[in-house]
């Protein structure tokens, strides 16, 4: 059955970079659900795409634009957001407020851009088949950085998001984790929204890591299986895809769906036997 | 006591948030291993005392030392327990792995498995009587179950000084009992120094070596037989709230009509 799925470069290309986005999107994702950033993330996804339109407007490579927004989006929050903790009231009306203006400013760039309208297409939804070799290189540097950012300081960085007093008084710097990990979230976001679009990543960046919490309480198997989820729904809708016709971000953000709704579903049905 | 061995020495120490002093001028000295309880009404500063010696809200003035060195953040030799809310009902990690952050949950670097650590953790749950629930999500814990969690938190680096913000909230009768002496146990078997905040004083009373008190701008300190007594307590939360002393010789402090804001806001 999987004869042939691999016989294409541009297939190889496609499983290589999914890989990748999904090992990345796995485990950032499960520190987003933990934090309680979901809505942050969303936003850094969504900005990507006024920045790639800014970008090609003003006749510079895309990616550049998607990396400048994304990081300006995610230092606005972290300022924003200085004195709170990740995922209060004030950081999700902050991140509203941004994410309302940058998509207004996106809608503004599509409307003097007077090109055609695929390469917009291609930022919201992606064009994970068309990867060439450079940019399946640039994001194995972006996901090496990242995870081993994350892998470094990801013990104090669990101690922030669940315990920040504590967490502050035994000389974890809250503040300074906090706006580092809206940054290397910032990064990976803009090289992955390049490849699978903007809705791909935020799927691949949160139902992983919010079934992964529904699944277990402890933090090494949660991340681990909030990595596992994002591979399996990645390598399995590319293959759906490549087989069906159906397209890809449709394929993955229902299996990752799908996959979340059965978890809640079953342990509302154990909790209520 | 001279000041070298002293485990807290504060030094007409002051306190300004928005630009207003919560208290001044605190000159006082806490001996190693004592058990310290630290009263006031709410809002006079006694979180903000605590956090003053974890290096949490800098002096606006004097000088405050933890075991003779100036205070720092980070300082591993102290235990904290701040005053909280609950966990949220939604909060996924297990109460083991919250105890264990506190063990090592401020180092960098990708976590090894350590069969020392793991042990210590299990001996802290189960010296505060948590082993029956230390494996379920700290949210869906009672605010008892999750109290003794974080007291074996602050327990499991083996600090010399703990710093308990409120401790025996929300703990029933019984409980206030035996955490009180569990940590008066700990307190005397390992010369830890004890700073406990507590708005009801009677679980704690056998114990306390010596009284701190904040109110009215300013942090005084003096011996329980001194503080604990009818005219000073009534003076102090500026109501009324009488010592009696029961047939078998016990201290007992009631409020004579108990304010309603003392549980009820909590911060
Ligand atoms: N971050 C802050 N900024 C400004 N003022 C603050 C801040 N934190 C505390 N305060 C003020 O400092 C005073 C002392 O607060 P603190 O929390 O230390 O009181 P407390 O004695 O612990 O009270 P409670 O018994 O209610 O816990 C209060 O008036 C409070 O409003
Ligand atoms: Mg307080």
């Amino acid at each position: 059955m999987l004869g042939g799925l691999l016989d294409f470069h541009f297939m190889q290309n496609a499983y290589l970079a999914g890989t990748l986005v999904a090992l990345l999107a796995g485990g950032a994702g499960y520190f987003v659900v933990l934090r309680g950033q979901s809505f942050a993330a969303h936003m850094l996804s969504q900005v990507g795409f006024p920045g790639a339109a800014a970008a090609v407007l003003l006749g510079f490579s895309p990616v550049l634009g998607l990396v400048a927004f994304c990081v300006a989006a995610a230092l606005a929050i972290a300022w924003m957001g200085r004195d709170v903790e990740a995922g209060s009231r004030v950081e999700s009306a902050a991140v509203g407020t941004i994410l309302a203006f940058s998509l207004g400013l996106g809608l503004l760039f599509y409307h003097l851009y007077v090109g055609s309208a695929h390469g917009m297409f291609a930022l919201l939804f992606g064009s994970v088949l068309g990867i060439g070799d450079r940019d399946v290189a640039l994001t194995f540097a972006v996901v090496v950085a990242s995870a081993a950012a994350l892998a470094w300081a990801g013990r104090p960085l669990v101690f922030a998001s669940v315990d920040p007093d504590v967490a502050e008084a035994r000389g974890v710097p809250v503040r300074t984790l906090s706006a580092g990990f809206l940054l290397v979230l910032a990064l990976a976001v803009a090289v992955t929204v390049q490849i699978v679009g903007t809705l791909l990543v935020f799927a691949l960046l949160v139902a992983p890591g919010a079934t992964a919490l529904q699944l277990t309480a402890r933090p090494l198997l949660g991340l681990a299986v909030s990595v596992a989820l994002a591979l399996a729904v990645t390598w399995l809708g590319l293959a759906l895809a490549y087989f069906s016709d159906y397209p890809i971000g449709f394929l993955i953000t229902s299996l990752a769906f799908g996959l979340y709704a059965l978890v809640r579903a079953s342990r509302a049905v154990r909790s209520w036997a | 006591m001279s000041p070298g061995s002293s485990a807290v020495a504060l030094d007409r120490a002051a306190v300004r948030l928005d630009g207003r002093d919560v208290w001044r001028d605190a000159t006082l000295q806490v001996g190693q291993g004592e058990f310290v309880a630290v009263l006031g009404p709410n809002g006079a500063g006694k979180s903000t005392l605590l956090k003053a010696l974890l290096g949490l809200v800098p002096l606006s003035a004097g000088k405050a030392e933890v075991f003779g060195r100036p205070v720092r953040r980070g300082n591993p030799e102290i235990g904290y327990l701040p005053q909280r809310r609950r966990f949220d009902p939604d909060l996924r990690i297990r109460a083991a792995d919250l105890v264990r952050l506190g063990l090592d949950g401020a180092s960098w670097g990708v976590p090894t498995p350590s069969v020392a650590k793991r042990s210590r953790v299990a001996d802290m749950i189960a010296l505060v009587g948590a082993s029956a629930y230390a494996q379920r999500a700290i949210g869906e814990l009672s605010g008892g179950e999750q109290q003794r969690i974080l007291i074996a938190q602050a327990l499991v680096g083996g600090a010399r000084m703990l710093l308990l913000d409120e401790p025996l909230d929300s703990l029933d009768l019984n409980n206030q009992q035996a955490i009180s002496e569990l940590i008066r146990g700990v307190c005397r078997a390992e010369g830890v120094t004890v700073l406990l905040v507590a708005h009801d004083v009677n679980p704690i009373l056998p114990f306390i070596d010596r009284v701190v008190y904040v109110a009215g701008g300013h942090v005084l300190c003096g011996h329980p037989e001194e503080v604990i007594r009818t005219d000073t307590l009534t003076r102090l939360y500026g109501a009324p709230v009488e010592v009696l002393r029961t047939t078998d010789g016990r201290l007992v402090v009631v409020g004579l009509y108990e304010p309603v804001s003392h549980h009820a806001d909590g911060h």
